[in-house]
């Protein structure tokens, strides 16, 4: 199977990160900020114009872009395949809710406390999926996504996890007495959150482990001949892309005020999967498009049929597929080509 | 030592509704090496659609071949009109369009036939054959199926020149169109051999678990699982990986007292990881080389 060269047709696709945000040199460079600039601005505004059911949905469109992002430089920049990326959304967002109701640590704490344990358990379960070729490993993260409902729901733990039941959590108010509405703090609070793990994300590939990240994608061989850890790199990839996405969960918990086991099913890992071919394999702010995606297009499915919600929802991703075989960002990089050649 | 025994037959008999779908994702595996999620819903659709020829008066054995052409045109036509245009597209795109055919079909059958749980009528009966109850007539029936599709499956891409034709197509498309080969229409062929090997699993596995459009969920992730654990290359290990899994996964909810059926599929899972760690090209794969 032809993986890792597929992917690397989709690495194309870190041009049009240059091209639309700018990391290029010169002239790009200050346009793509202008643009992130510009973008930030609305971002910052909307939920002062928005209703407040619309802010909420925007908030979770950006907790579910966060987790898509981690996924993201899991499969679009180290090449390895997650169906399992549900469990660590559960384990952030569990994490979150025992450390807020059993222990009474403020919201803001347990954000880099669900990064952390998720981070852990992502870099274990690398351990044994280093031997594993993509489709085993993609059978492998399967099991993790069926095995974690179940494993929550477990009488022994059910004192913190509160079994089928699970969590309910208070919502916190804007601190400082700032004349925020609670769905607006959190709104600010996650919109927050987000761009910095967007820079962080950037700035790790970017850097000389990025790239040793990447070139693992390419050619495996040729990376360790390079003299580059492969145990090590591809594990801690694992650790980094569940860090992401357990502060994903640790923030959908804080916003839905709301854990219980069948809300992390292997649903949610395939909905994550699609948010990221959608949005563009290896391109980061595709995620958000992404986490638009699976959040608004059930609804838009359901809101045409009722009965046959499952059809339209299916007929709506296929023609996206057809219109954009490797995602939105694929589709940018090929009108930017277009231009670029046009101008020649 | 009698529970022992009972638990093993009766993991035999799941083994064989596994094992038959382990047979097609293996089957399509081998035409466009893509592990095909909508497989399950296929199979579920033309189990409807077996039913629904019955429902208008047909005996089961006329339905039965109605259905599998049926199927196997439907196969050929998803090949022709969902998955050609976007042929090169990257690997998950085409995960993302199996889980679009995926709701599709589940979306279909439910707004067609609705959700209510239907009886299928067995064509072996229900009578047991071994012991008291431990093996009945019709999961006999359908381990014996399973074999005899196995066997054909093998004279087929061992002995005939279309067989031949496929596995060279699969293995290396470039060169198999330079010696002749309509590489696409092999594909559309696999895809149309998969979905009707689907369709008389389904029909198979319809009269156990009863017909509903959800049926082959979890029967999929066995069958998945069957595959993958006997080697994604051959058939014979995919039979061999679905009688493994329905046996592992009934001792398992037997003797390791915390795994209720909850846990069943869980534990079969991290037990089949365990062994493709050890082993990972399957039971019976082929270890493939790259050339570097």
């Amino acid at each position: 199977m032809s993986v890792n060269e597929d992917i690397k047709y989709d690495a194309k696709l870190d041009g049009i990160l240059d091209a639309a945000t700018g990391a290029g040199t010169g002239k790009s460079r200050s346009l793509g900020s202008v643009v992130t600039l510009c973008l930030l601005a609305v971002a910052v505004v909307l939920p002062f114009v928005a209703q407040g059911f619309v802010v909420f949905q925007l908030t979770m469109v950006m907790v579910y872009g966060i987790a898509i992002m981690g996924l993201n430089i899991l499969t679009g920049f180290n090449g390895q395949f997650s169906l399992g990326h549900s469990a660590f959304f559960a384990i952030g967002a569990y994490t979150a809710a025992i450390l807020m109701e059993s222990f009474g640590v403020s919201y803001v704490w347990t954000l880099p406390a669900a990064g952390l344990t998720a981070f852990v358990a992502g870099f274990l379960f690398g351990l044994p999926a280093l031997r594993l070729e993509p489709i085993y490993l993609a059978l492998a993260t399967f099991a993790l996504a069926v095995a974690m409902p179940q494993f929550l729901k477990l009488t022994p733990f059910e004192h913190w996890t509160g079994g089928v039941q699970g969590i309910v959590i208070l919502k916190p108010d804007a601190p400082f007495g700032l004349p925020l509405s609670q769905d607006q703090w959190l709104y600010l609070f996650t919109l927050g959150v987000g761009f910095g793990l967007y820079l962080a994300a950037r700035n790790i590939i970017a850097s000389r482990t990025g790239r040793a990240i990447q070139a693992i994608r390419d050619n495996p061989i040729a990376a360790r001949a390079m003299g580059i850890n492969l145990s090590l790199y591809k594990t801690l990839t694992f650790g980094v892309s569940a860090f992401y996405t357990g502060v994903a969960g640790a923030l959908s918990a804080i916003v839905v005020q709301f854990v219980a086991p069948d809300s992390y099913t292997l649903v949610l890992a395939v909905a994550f999967l699609v948010g990221m071919v959608i949005g563009g394999v290896g391109w980061l702010p595709g995620s958000l498009i992404g986490g638009a995606f699976i959040l608004f297009v059930p609804n838009i499915a359901e809101g045409v049929s009722k009965g046959l919600s499952g059809a339209v929802y299916g007929i709506i991703l296929l023609l996206i597929i057809y219109i954009a075989p490797s995602g939105v960002g694929g589709l940018l990089h090929k009108t930017a080509d277009y231009f670029a050649r046009r101008r020649k | 030592m009698e529970l022992f025994l009972q638990q093993v037959l009766s993991g035999v008999a799941n083994g064989a509704i596994y094992a038959s779908v382990a047979l097609a994702i293996v089957m399509i595996y081998q035409a466009i090496h893509h592990l095909n999620f909508a497989q399950g819903e296929m199979a579920m659709f033309s189990t409807f659609i077996a039913w629904q020829l019955m429902q208008w008066g047909m005996p089961f054995w006329a339905a039965l071949p109605v259905t599998v052409a049926l199927s196997f045109a439907g196969g050929v036509a998803i090949e022709r009109i969902v998955m050609k245009p976007i042929e090169h597209a990257p690997v998950l795109t085409h995960v993302v369009v199996f889980i679009a055919l995926f709701t599709i079909l589940n979306s279909a059958a439910g707004f067609i036939w609705d959700f209510t749980i239907k009886p299928f009528p067995t064509p072996f009966g229900t009578a047991p054959v071994l012991g008291n109850g431990l093996l009945s007539a019709h999961q006999a029936g359908m381990i014996a199926v399973v074999l005899v599709m196995l066997v054909l499956l093998y004279l087929f891409f061992r002995y005939t020149n279309t067989g031949l034709a496929m596995r060279a197509a699969a293995a290396n498309p470039a060169s198999a169109r330079l010696v002749g080969i309509r590489v696409g229409w092999t594909t559309a062929l696999g895809w149309g051999m998969a979905s009707a090997i689907g369709s008389v699993a389904g029909m198979l596995i319809a009269p156990v678990v009863f017909l509903e459009p959800n049926m082959m969920l979890t029967i999929l992730l066995y069958g998945f699982a069957g595959a993958v654990l006997g080697g994604l290359t051959s058939p014979a290990g995919a039979v061999l990986g679905g009688f493994i899994v329905g046996v592992v996964e009934n001792l398992a909810g037997t003797y390791i007292p915390v795994v209720g059926p909850e846990l069943k599929l869980p534990i079969a899972l991290v037990l089949i990881v365990a062994v493709l760690v050890v082993k990972p090209s399957g039971l019976l794969g082929r270890r493939t080389v790259q050339r570097v």
